[in-house]
């Protein structure tokens, strides 16, 4: 594994251990020898573009499938040799929506319930105050096929929690909602982690979502951990606490080394033609000179935007490509309003 | 039009890359033609007739002969000799015999006295099929048997002169109350059909089944938890079918607490049956095309073998080896024995530990087959 930042194993009973997981399906290594840790009550993301192998080590970790090699303890139990103890620790949202459209809000909630052998009148119980917690108490008699995306969505994070679980799972747990389901269901996974000694793992390829949740974060690509940090301390590695991306009509005559000779500048990486993208230390000096430059070359500046640096460009650094490259998925989130064109 | 084209691409792209509905499409015309043209008109063969002889004189032999030349060639029946009538006659009853021939006592004697002896034949009148097929052969034999005849040489004697009279052993049989069984066993093979074929493949299909994997649920009680519940709603389709077309169908003392507490015993356990084989087929499968596509050839080739149509002993011996492996036979015995026959428990024993022994196999196997995980 590169770049595994050193933390401190502080995993206790309540903590992942993964040791060197691997996963084949025929030749391919859909998870490709894994180690990281998730400590005790925090909340602990995995992000990486679609087939990047987030939900094949989710799928292993909560028991569903068998790694083909390593190991790894939930809560303390081996997930293979205890993988009941694991599951009666765990509470799972998977990516698929698995709670039944056919059946009410609480029949959902008190059915799984049962499914840990949880009584009567307990069960009625815990689902009126699961539901309230997920702002669907008015929802109890409404069949699931009835809600929105996003209500579905608090309907599962509740049935993910009727047991009382140590660790819940969450996979890709905004995918194909809206902005506005996604900010409620963001504030549901904020408040789980008040309820003592949660902790919580999720996966997504969001980079605002893994920004705004997680208190630590492992980039995957291609069933491999790339670096593994608070989203801070990720940001911060990447060189120049700003990013120009520019697009020039006609290019610049010497391109890219041009650009790089700027004041401030760290890096420069050509996005496509006449198209750049620049590391630097201060945004607006260096977009400042930018535009003299480019004016003294007889050329225009088509567009241009100024960001800080974002996880998106964390996943540039370290993979060399972007997000939108490696996969063929949805959009990159949160960053379109953000451009201006010129 | 070439907006039309567009969809007749795409519909016969998909046709042509699906196999199995390539194959079902071609195979449930063929499976319907071979099963449903051997299912009906073909000659009864091997009915059990049960032969009293009370007469043991020397002219009952023509008679035997002749028995013994149809059984020996158009084999519509196997003679099985009885030597008391009680015991012939309580073996109709429970179904081990189809028919009885019963030669009254002083047959000889009044044959050669001209009197006109009257052999009894007692029907299975159940089975319509099976008892036209025996009172056709017997007038027959009777015609023969009364036809002028010649000894050697020239002298035309008169023909001894005997009479066959039939009596059928149960009151007026109509086809519809024949149908029944086969439709209450129909009844629960649909609902094994949709409920642990259709619907349980389509809730793994959409990840419903994820949501119990992740739990500490065992596999042994997953299975039983699928199996209860689909023989609870197979025991309530075929109930109610049972009570409604028992009415339609007008079957006597229908509501008799015995014959509904046996029908229940052979509902559950044709139950038990149908949705265990049906686990068994589903136990490895994901694609939710796979039992609406097997639906229409199941249905076919396990309903018209099973006897609920037309009797067994017509079919030919490949079809008669489908029935005798087929679950719906011994549910449409069981319950044709409890509905048109005798109220006991004995004549339903056979069935019902058959469909248990077929439960107990098919469980096995589908229990091994069937995995707790993805």
């Amino acid at each position: 594994m590169t770049n595994l930042q050193p933390t401190t194993p502080r995993a206790g009973p309540t903590g992942i251990v993964v040791r060197h997981i691997v996963k084949k399906f025929g030749e391919l290594a859909a998870v490709d020898d894994v180690s990281f840790e998730v400590r005790a009550g925090e909340i602990f993301g995995l992000l990486g573009p679609n087939g990047a192998g987030k939900s094949t080590l989710i799928r292993i970790l909560t028991t569903l499938i068998e790694p083909s090699a390593g190991g790894a303890t939930v809560a303390g139990h081996d997930i293979v040799r205890a993988a009941d103890a694991v599951r009666k620790s765990i509470g799972v949202i998977p990516q698929n929506m698995t709670s039944d459209p056919d059946l009410t809000c609480e029949e959902n909630l008190t059915i799984h319930a049962r499914l840990y052998g949880i009584s009567g009148s307990r069960r009625r119980e815990i689902a009126r105050e699961l539901l309230e917690s997920v702002q669907l108490g008015k929802w109890a008699k409404a069949y699931a096929r009835t809600l929105s995306g996003g209500m579905r969505r608090r309907l599962e994070i509740a049935r993910g929690l009727v047991h009382q679980p140590r660790i819940l799972f969450l996979d890709e747990p905004t995918t194909g909602l809206d902005p506005v389901s996604r900010i409620s269901v963001w504030e549901m996974i904020s408040h789980l982690r008040e309820r003592q000694g949660l902790t919580l793992f999720l996966t997504t390829h969001y980079m605002d979502e893994a920004d705004r949740l997680c208190d630590r974060l492992a980039i995957v690509d291609r069933g491999k951990i790339v670096v593994l940090d608070t989203p801070a301390a990720l940001k911060a590695s990447v060189p120049g606490a700003s990013v120009i991306e520019t697009r020039l009509a006609p290019d610049l005559p010497e391109g890219a080394s041009e650009l790089e000779a700027l004041p401030g500048v760290r890096r420069v990486q050509v996005q496509g033609e006449a198209l750049y993208r620049i590391f630097c230390d201060d945004g607006p000096i260096a977009a400042q000179s930018l535009m003299e430059r480019v004016q003294a070359r007889q050329a225009r500046v088509q567009t241009l935007s100024i960001q800080s640096t974002s996880l998106d460009d964390v996943f540039v650094h370290f993979t060399g490509r972007g997000m939108s490259e490696a996969e063929s998925g949805p959009p990159r989130g949160g960053r379109v309003g953000r451009t201006a064109p010129f | 039009m070439n907006r039309a084209l567009a969809i007749i691409e795409r519909d016969l792209r998909k046709f042509f890359r699906s196999p199995t509905l390539l194959i079902v499409t071609l195979v449930l015309p063929l499976v319907q033609l071979v099963i449903l043209g051997n299912a009906f008109g073909g000659n009864i063969r091997n009915v059990r007739l049960g032969v009293v002889n009370l007469d043991h004189g020397p002219e009952v032999l023509p008679l035997l002969r002749k028995l013994n030349a149809v059984a020996a060639n158009a084999r519509t029946f196997v003679p099985i000799a009885y030597a008391d009538q009680g015991q012939a006659l309580a073996a109709l009853r429970t179904g081990r015999l189809g028919a009885v021939l019963i030669i009254p006592p002083h047959y000889s004697r009044d044959l050669l006295l001209k009197l006109n002896p009257q052999v009894g034949l007692v029907v299975d009148n159940t089975d319509r099929f099976v008892a036209g097929s025996i009172e056709g052969v017997f007038n027959s034999i009777a015609g023969k048997m009364n036809q002028p005849f010649q000894r050697a040489g020239t002298v035309n004697l008169a023909a001894p002169y005997m009479q066959i009279s039939t009596v059928e052993v149960y009151p007026y049989i109509p086809y519809i109350q024949y149908l029944l069984p086969g439709s209450v066993a129909l009844a629960i093979f649909v609902t094994a059909m949709i409920g642990g074929g259709i619907v349980y493949i389509d809730d793994k299909s959409r990840g419903l089944h994820e949501g119990y994997l992740v739990t500490p649920i065992t596999k042994f009680e997953l299975v039983t938890g699928f199996i209860v519940a689909g023989v609870v709603k197979a025991v309530i389709s075929g109930t109610t079918v049972l009570l409604v077309g028992g009415m339609i169908a007008g079957i006597q003392d229908l509501f008799n607490p015995t014959r509904l507490a046996l029908l229940l015993l052979v509902t559950l356990a044709s139950g038990l049956a149908l949705i265990s084989f049906m686990f068994l087929l589903m136990a490895r499968v994901s694609d939710p095309l796979v039992p609406r596509a097997i639906f229409g050839v199941l249905n076919t080739l396990l309903f018209f073998p099973s006897g609920a149509v037309y009797p067994i002993s017509a079919f030919p011996p490949w079809m008669r080896a489908i029935s005798t492996v087929d679950p719906f036979t011994y549910a449409v015995h069981g319950f044709r024995m409890l509905l048109l026959k005798e109220v006991a428990l004995a004549p339903i024993v056979r069935d019902l530990a058959l469909l248990g022994v077929t439960t107990a196999v098919m469980l096995a196997v589908a229990s091994w087959a069937f995995k707790r995980s993805l």
